[in-house]
């Protein structure tokens, strides 16, 4: 135990399964004191995630946007700076992916990645924004990107009114050609609606991966993320690596709404409320640790229970929205890590 | 149309909008600054809403048309224990302000629909029956112009929300409570130095601003929405956040800016009504109170600088 305290690269890892583990019994305490069964709610849970092929098709395509929602929120996090936008980069990529997906005659080894590198670029371009203000006029991003997600909210269903409207609330579909929807992958899995979008995640997650630990880039953009006066002394461009790191965060999170629009929906549903996507995001990259590889994960872990509360839902009666519960839990302890560092300290104490 | 009658349908649709986001901005201004960021409002503001209604709903067969004021009370006390776990986790624990605050977001909006499904085993609540209702004021309202215009068809909570918003002016810019809080989130160190307890004020920051936002939200539920559903409270705490930055943290600044953001979001309802306005999308007028949010960070509107030690744990001893 003294051991783990002192290394601080274990106990960064373990602290999101101590979290995770934490926010589960909590959960089960609740549906206790709910007087449901927690075991058949976690038993229709778990069905709900991996029970059939069908399932696992839903928890995979439910992780393809949440992963790089994460790699969004986890990017920036390694700059040191909080994007809590990514709703609204999502939301802008996903408009972006749309209407190229729809508007443009290409084919489709041409189209798939034209759309996906529109999203991302308008992404990008929506991180940019806080990252500018940030760099040149020291504008804390977390407001910013708060009140950006709202302007894309309302900016993005308007323009879908105005120019892609196909009614009853819904844009045109995008080209046949543009879509990341797979028969062959639907069929594997039974019926359920897995795309191609989860190769692109994954991709992606390789990309942070190169940039964060393969380029001067990335070893830029951890040390302005460390000390940024310290970075400055040492010669780097802290304004230039500030506004790099959101725009790269931006992309990301911008290809996440190109998985909606090219992948799940085909097409973008004028939307009154937020998808919630970005924000789940905050909590994936939290659990995931900032790491391409732990994002993954926790993205699979938060898709999968969120495409399972029904299932519990049906199974056990318990309401779907205890999995949001379970997701606060678990930000909770992680940010938290204190305390978990307080009850292992203590604990070793005594083992003495 | 004249000139009066328009400001006759502006001004009372605006004071109506304006007040739970004018509640919610001041504990804003309470948790910020005492030196803890509060991105928990929206989800302060909606178990608010929540207990709010549930509460009107459980007294109103016994306790009539007093039952929504009690609930506010209850809103109030509820939020304000809710905001406990922000304080626990981003005062004592060290948690990272943000972080938490959107955890308290998630939970707010998780248990409280979680409890809706249990309680009503449906999504959504029934209506209350008493509403907090727009009201004429008595004598006032009969003051040729001036009745008409600032004291018919307005509930009596957007006058307690510009009440409370003076009073709060002076509790931290008049008393020496106020001062102390202040101290504790420019430089708590120096404060501590001076012998207050930075910790208990920064705890009692963030319960104000849960105890306002409580109100907050249950006065939108009670005298815009009436019920209760996952939708109720969707932007309003952002909203009210954003009123508190751009009034620059200032309890009469983020008053101003609250009523502000009520007046432009109004317009997107009542603007149908107004010639001229009829022109503008609507869509114009509800990003307005974003965009200028940001304009004024960046300092074209005059900026606005947040309080020093905003967003920092204080560790006692550390350099």
């Amino acid at each position: 135990m003294q051991k783990l305290l002192k290394n601080e690269k274990l106990f960064n890892t373990i602290v999101p399964v101590i979290a995770a583990v934490l926010g589960m019994v909590v959960g089960a305490i609740i549906m206790l004191l709910g007087n449901y069964d927690p075991v058949a709610g976690f038993s229709a849970l778990f069905n709900g995630m991996f029970g059939s092929p069908k399932a696992v098709g839903e928890t995979i395509r439910a992780a393809s946007p949440l992963i790089l929602a994460g790699l969004a929120v986890g990017f920036a996090f390694k700059a040191g700076l909080f994007n809590i936008g990514v709703e609204g980069q999502l939301l802008v990529g996903w408009l972006a992916s749309v209407w190229v997906g729809y508007a443009f005659d290409l084919p489709t080894v041409l189209h798939i990645p034209v759309a996906i590198l529109a999203a991302a670029l308008a992404g990008g371009f929506w991180g940019l924004i806080p990252g500018f203000l940030k760099a040149r006029f020291k504008v804390h991003e977390v407001i910013v990107t708060i009140m950006l997600n709202y302007v894309a909210l309302y900016t993005t269903a308007a323009l879908i009114k105005k120019y892609l409207y196909a009614g009853n609330e819904k844009s045109y579909k995008v080209d046949g050609t543009a879509s990341l929807a797979s028969p062959f992958l639907s069929s594997l899995t039974e019926g359920s609606r897995l795309h191609w979008g989860i190769v692109v995640a994954i991709i992606a997650a390789i990309i942070m991966w190169f940039i964060i630990e393969k380029t001067s880039l990335g070893y830029e953009l951890r040390a302005v993320g460390i000390n940024q006066h310290a970075s400055m002394y040492a010669g780097m461009n802290v304004p230039r690596n500030i506004m790099m790191s959101m725009v790269i965060s931006g992309a990301f999170a911008g290809t996440a709404g190109a998985m909606e629009g090219l992948g799940t929906f085909q097409n973008m549903t004028v939307l009154s409320a937020f998808t919630g996507t970005g924000f789940d995001g905050i909590a994936v990259a939290l659990l995931g640790a900032n790491n391409a590889f732990g994002i993954i994960i926790a993205a699979v872990l938060f898709g999968g229970l969120s495409t399972a509360a029904p299932q519990m839902n049906f199974d056990a009666n318990v309401p779907s929205e205890l999995i949001d519960i379970i997701i606060a839990l678990i930000i909770f302890f992680v940010a938290s890590s204190y305390l978990i560092r307080l009850i292992l300290t203590r604990f070793s104490k005594e083992g003495k | 149309m004249s000139f009066l009658e328009i400001l006759a349908i502006i001004i009372p649709a605006a004071l109506y909008t304006a007040a739970p986001l004018v509640f919610t901005a001041l504990g804003g201004v309470f948790s910020e600054r005492s030196g803890v960021v509060n991105i928990g409002l929206e989800g302060l503001m909606l178990f608010g809403a929540f207990t709010g209604v549930l509460t009107t709903l459980m007294i109103q067969d016994t306790v009539g048309a007093a039952s929504p004021w009690i609930a506010i009370l209850a809103a109030a006390l509820a939020s304000g224990l809710f905001s406990l776990l922000h304080a626990v986790a981003s005062i004592t624990l060290r948690a990272d302000q943000t972080v938490s605050g959107v955890a308290i977001n998630f939970l707010a909006a998780g248990l409280s629909l979680f409890l809706i499904k249990k309680i009503f085993d449906k999504g959504q609540t029934d209506f209350v029956q008493f509403r907090i209702n727009k009201s004429d004021v008595p004598f006032l309202s009969d003051i040729p112009v001036i009745g008409d215009i600032f004291f018919s068809r307005i509930p009596y909570t957007s006058y307690l929300a510009i009440l409370i918003a003076i009073l709060v002016w002076y509790i931290i810019y008049k008393t020496p409570f106020g001062l102390r809080m202040r101290a504790v989130g420019e430089h708590p160190m120096a404060a501590d130095t001076m012998g207050i307890n930075v910790t208990r004020m920064r705890y009692i920051g963030v319960m104000i601003s849960g105890v306002f936002a409580g109100i907050g939200g249950a006065v939108y539920a009670l005298s815009i929405s009436g019920n209760f559903t996952g939708g109720t409270i969707s932007g309003q705490g952002f909203l009210a956040l954003a009123a508190m930055i751009f009034g620059k943290w200032h309890p009469l600044g983020a008053m101003g800016a609250a009523l502000f953001f009520g007046f432009a979001q109004s317009l997107s309802i009542t603007g149908a009504q107004i010639p001229l306005l009829k022109e503008i999308p609507s869509v114009f007028l509800i990003i307005a109170p974003y965009v200028l949010t940001i304009l004024a960070l960046t300092g074209f509107v005059g900026r606005a600088e947040a309080p020093k030690a905003l967003g920092t744990p204080y560790e006692k001893g550390k350099r």
